[in-house]
């Protein structure tokens, strides 16, 4: 499979927007054009596994490379793993729920569909790139979308919520703009050119000093899209303001691209360099956790709390990967797709309540399962799944990063553990609280006595996320399976860098 | 005879377009406007066609004069930004009497550019110079009956000379010290005495000015403010980009000895550009006094990637410079189409542009993502080589306070989308009409854009080129 056709579905659909007249023609081709994206996903993950069980054991498969810029050694290089395949699959799922759910959207609607689309571009291009370049391209082009999402089709103090996200963001990339040029000029291919070729990098050994340099540019800087701590500022205001839609994307799809970045570029390139800082990643991804916990039960608005809880669980990512032992990381993957899913749900359900009820203040709501039976299934489900009940796939992913963050002896990880693992108290008492108050009990409003229950696309969208949900909760071999393989190269790499 | 008629092929056409406007305006005195900017714009548009043809490459008047494939190049991106320049201003010009005068000078600056140049000689760079920088001058102050117009006359002879004063101060130093003012004998004489040194300080200096680097920067804004839209592109695009290529090539080879010393003023000029310009663009009110500011703020990276000092940086000069006459005569553009029609130039002014004119907004965003580097922009491209040429002199402290920059100049790129896009304006503009010729300069400008970055090509020719140095 030529994964160039990742790229072109969207392409082709985000143009198909902008010819097309009319609302029903956006919408249908924006339907299809997700739907597309999903059936390229799983046909991609189908192919992968008959690859893989035919005794393909290259790194990567269907690789393709292309020259872009020549003389500076750049080129357009693609190819997917066990990881990049998981967070394609995430990013078709919420694309296509985000799609379902914003159907109803009518101001500007061209535009929103196109923007939406266009941001699923860069995030498929982001996951496939086997160029440092190519990377640090479609790590760019997710950015200014959102900006106009938020922006325009948001709501509360939007503008400043969109240019502070689009400024912390994009300073998180010109970070990684530095990491990976100081990576390009310590690679040597030979006659003495550089590369930004990943695989190239991860088989010559990066000089010690100049990973302590640039690990941290590029940690940081990826950090910053995964709400590394104190760098998370932009999540609450971000994730509030933005239409369910975007808040889908940006949580679900977004936020991602950081944890991404952080292994794929920073530790898998740098492993001495991770070696060395893993006890500051640990310890901001700690606080993280626990401040995130906490912050969010102070929240009164449904989106805040959401979004700080996005904070705590882009910690465990962080987590996972700073434990630097192979079931953690492979828990940090797992953690990010458990997370995108859930989080996706979790604002999609928000952003139905809300349409209908016009508040997301937990105070003012209250009683709507007795009007909205589906809406508030689909949030209490989110709910358990965020704070981990087992048949969910918060459980699995957050148990995993646990375990393996135990196999990591040293008193000072022990600690981190231990404080990470006690912060699930803490996110039990606020989703209980919130489902608790909002969605059971008397109602509050006689207003809500006459709302409507989810139409069909909001089904839809949320059996979606669900059916991820679960798949991943009642049966998580598959995606294990899929980022093992994987997670064992990068400590492979690890180990060599040690012995080197 | 033939083959010198070949080399200097650019300038003689520019000339001979020049004398048939004079016999013209002699000739048909009541020709209308618009017949006379049908006329002029086709002839700008075969004196672009021209470029690629019948190319040589050679030396004339006893070393004077050079010519090869690089400053080809350099005059074929020149004559293509005063093509879309033209076109954009057609709307302001038929309002105006002086057509053929508003051209005449126009020509003569791209003339003395073109000998700049191919100038292979200190005091025939100097000609180009003045040549190109007198009736600049004259034309900023082309809006007869304003007086900023002329305040920004007034402000850009009086830097011009002044920079002008100290070019020539270097100059003859220069002399003094190597009896000699040919580009290739200055390379091999110069070692580095405290009088050269001097000379090349004041020479750095006057370049300064010219490229409005902080802090030789101070007449910009005001120039810009006062000018006509079509002069104000005209300055910030061409006359920029004109004295950008020839301060890389004198660098590059006359001052080749000194490299380690202008490395470090380099260094030194693009910190304090990016820097200003772009802490003053946030404050800017006015549109033009807004993209005055942002192109200083350019000017600090072009700096930066002229201090990589290897092919590299050349084609990364030369490659950027390129992308920004597109992206700037975007938004130049644009604003050239609501100045003309609505005399409005103020950033308030475009709140709810997007409502009313959504083409426009569109072609000034995409500008304006192009101008702070978002990909899939043109101008991302452009300012990632920019960055990897600097950065392959190994100082990564210049390429993060770099990047930081492109976060401050994306705030304030951001902020004119903000308004075009997310507010509400009381009166909104009307909806504009784009006449033919605008409408092809600045669709132009956005298929340059948009495909820059994707065609291989033309790197790849331009970095080929860029061995000459």
């Amino acid at each position: 499979m030529n994964l160039i056709v990742l790229l072109l579905i969207p392409l082709i659909t985000s143009l198909g927007i902008l010819l097309s007249r009319g609302i029903i023609q956006i919408r249908v081709i924006s339907l299809l054009g997700a739907m597309l994206q999903l059936a390229a996903g799983l046909f991609l993950l189908a192919m992968y596994w008959s690859e893989r069980s035919s005794g393909n054991n290259a790194q990567m498969l269907f690789e393709s490379s292309y020259a872009w810029f020549a003389p500076l050694n750049i080129n357009f290089h693609i190819g997917v793993d066990g990881i990049s395949i998981a967070m394609i699959l995430l990013t078709a799922f919420v694309v296509l729920s985000g799609i379902l759910v914003s159907w109803k959207e009518e101001t500007m609607s061209k535009e929103f569909f196109f923007l939406l689309i266009f941001l699923s571009l860069g995030a498929y291009g982001f996951f496939i790139s086997l160029d440092l370049f190519t990377m640090f391209f479609f790590l760019e082009v997710a950015v200014i979308p959102k900006f106009l999402l938020i922006g325009i089709w948001g709501s509360g103090k939007k503008e400043y919520s969109a240019m502070k996200l689009a400024l912390m963001l994009m300073g998180g990339s010109a970070l990684v703009l530095v990491g990976l040029l100081g990576l390009y000029f310590n690679t040597n291919t030979g006659n003495g050119s550089h590369t930004f070729d990943l695989l190239q990098i991860a088989a010559m050994n990066i000089p010690i000093e100049a990973q302590r340099i640039f690990f941290p540019f590029a940690f940081i800087g990826f950090g910053v899209f995964t709400a590394l701590f104190p760098f998370h500022t932009w999540v609450p205001d971000g994730h509030s303001s933005a239409p369910t839609a975007a808040s889908m994307f940006l949580a679900g799809i977004s936020m991602k691209l950081g944890g991404y970045g952080c292994l794929r570029m920073a530790t898998y390139l740098m492993p001495q360099a991770a070696q060395e800082y893993a006890w500051i990643i640990v310890l901001l991804a700690t606080i993280a956790i626990i401040y995130g916990a906490f912050a969010t039960m102070m929240q009164t608005d449904l989106k805040y709390i959401n979004a700080y809880s996005s904070v705590s669980h882009c910690g465990f990512v962080l987590l996972g990967i700073g434990m630097l032992t192979e079931t953690a990381i492979t828990g940090a993957v797992m953690q990010m797709v458990s997370h995108g899913l859930m989080t996706a749900l979790f604002f999609a359900a928000i952003g139905m309540i809300y349409s209908r009820t016009h508040t997301r203040m937990v105070a003012q709501l209250g009683g709507i399962m007795k009007v909205m039976p589906f809406i508030s299934t689909v949030f209490v489900i989110a709910g358990l799944c965020s704070l981990g009940l087992p048949g969910f796939s918060g459980f699995v992913a957050e148990m995993t990063v646990f375990m393996g963050a135990w196999q990591n002896a040293e008193t000072f990880y022990r600690i981190a553990t231990i404080l990470a693992c006690a912060s699930i108290v803490v996110t039990a008492v606020y989703i209980l609280r919130a489902v608790g108050q909002a969605v059971m009990g008397p109602i509050t409003d006689s207003h809500f006595s006459n709302l409507a229950d989810a139409a069909w696309n909001e089904k839809l969208a949320a059996s979606l996320l669900i059916i991820g949900i679960v798949a991943i909760g009642v049966a998580p071999f598959w995606l294990f399976d899929l980022i093992a393989p994987v997670t064992e190269t990068i400590m492979l790499q690890m180990g060599n860098a040690i012995v080197k | 005879m033939n083959e010198a008629l070949l080399l200097m092929k650019p300038e003689l056409i520019v000339t001979v377009i020049i004398f048939i406007l004079l016999i013209l305006h002699v000739a048909r005195e009541n020709s209308s406007p618009a017949y006379l900017l049908n006329l002029i714009n086709g002839l700008l548009f075969i004196n672009f066609l021209c470029g690629f043809f019948f190319n040589r490459e050679g030396t004339l008047f006893g070393d004077m004069y050079v010519t090869n494939g690089l400053i080809v190049l350099e005059k074929n991106i020149l004559n293509l930004g005063m093509l879309l320049i033209s076109l954009q201003a057609t709307d302001w010009l038929k309002k105006k009497d002086f057509i053929v005068e508003f051209y005449v000078l126009l020509l003569t600056t791209l003339l003395g550019m073109f000998f700049m140049l191919s100038s292979n000689n200190l005091l025939m760079f100097y000609l180009g110079l003045e040549l190109s920088s007198i009736p600049l001058a004259a034309l900023a102050n082309f809006e007869l009956e304003k007086r900023k117009s002329s305040e920004a006359a007034m402000k850009f002879i009086m830097s011009s000379a002044f920079s002008s004063g100290l070019l020539l101060f270097g100059i003859s130093m220069l002399y003094g010290t190597t009896g000699t003012l040919n580009f290739a004998q200055l390379a091999m004489l110069i070692d580095g005495n405290p009088l050269q040194l001097f000379s090349f300080i004041l020479l750095l200096a006057g370049f300064g000015f010219k490229i409005s680097a902080v802090p030789f920067h101070l007449w910009t804004a005001d120039v810009y403010e006062g000018s006509p839209v079509a002069v104000t592109s005209y300055l910030s695009v061409i006359s920029k980009g004109a004295i950008l290529f020839v301060m890389a090539s004198v660098l590059f080879t006359v001052f080749k000895p000194l490299v380690e010393t202008w490395y470090n003023m380099l260094y030194l000029l693009a910190v304090l550009t990016m820097i200003i310009g772009n802490l003053f663009a946030i404050r800017q009110q006015n549109l033009k006094r807004f993209l005055a500011f942002s192109s200083i703020a350019q000017v600090g990276f072009i700096l930066i990637g002229m201090s990589g000092s290897s092919q590299e940086a050349t084609a990364s000069v030369i490659y950027f410079v390129l992308i920004y006459v597109f992206s700037n005569l975007g938004a130049f553009g644009v604003i050239a189409l609501v100045s003309a029609q609505t005399g409005k130039e103020e950033i308030d002014d475009y709140k709810g542009f997007y409502l009313s004119n959504p083409m426009l907004a569109l072609v000034m965003t995409l500008s304006l993502f192009s101008l702070a580097g978002i990909p899939p922009t043109a101008g991302f491209f452009g300012k990632f080589f920019l960055l990897m040429a600097g950065a392959g002199k190994g100082n990564f402290v210049l390429i993060t306070i770099a990047a930081l920059n492109m976060v401050i100049s994306l705030y304030y790129y951001l902020r004119i989308v903000k308004v075009m896009f997310m507010e509400k304006n009381e009166t909104p503009m009307e909806k504009l009409q784009i006449s033919l010729f605008p409408r092809i300069s600045l669709l132009t400008c956005m298929a340059g854009i948009i495909l820059i970055g994707f065609t291989t090509l033309l790197y790849d020719y331009i970095f080929s080129l860029s061995t000459s140095f």
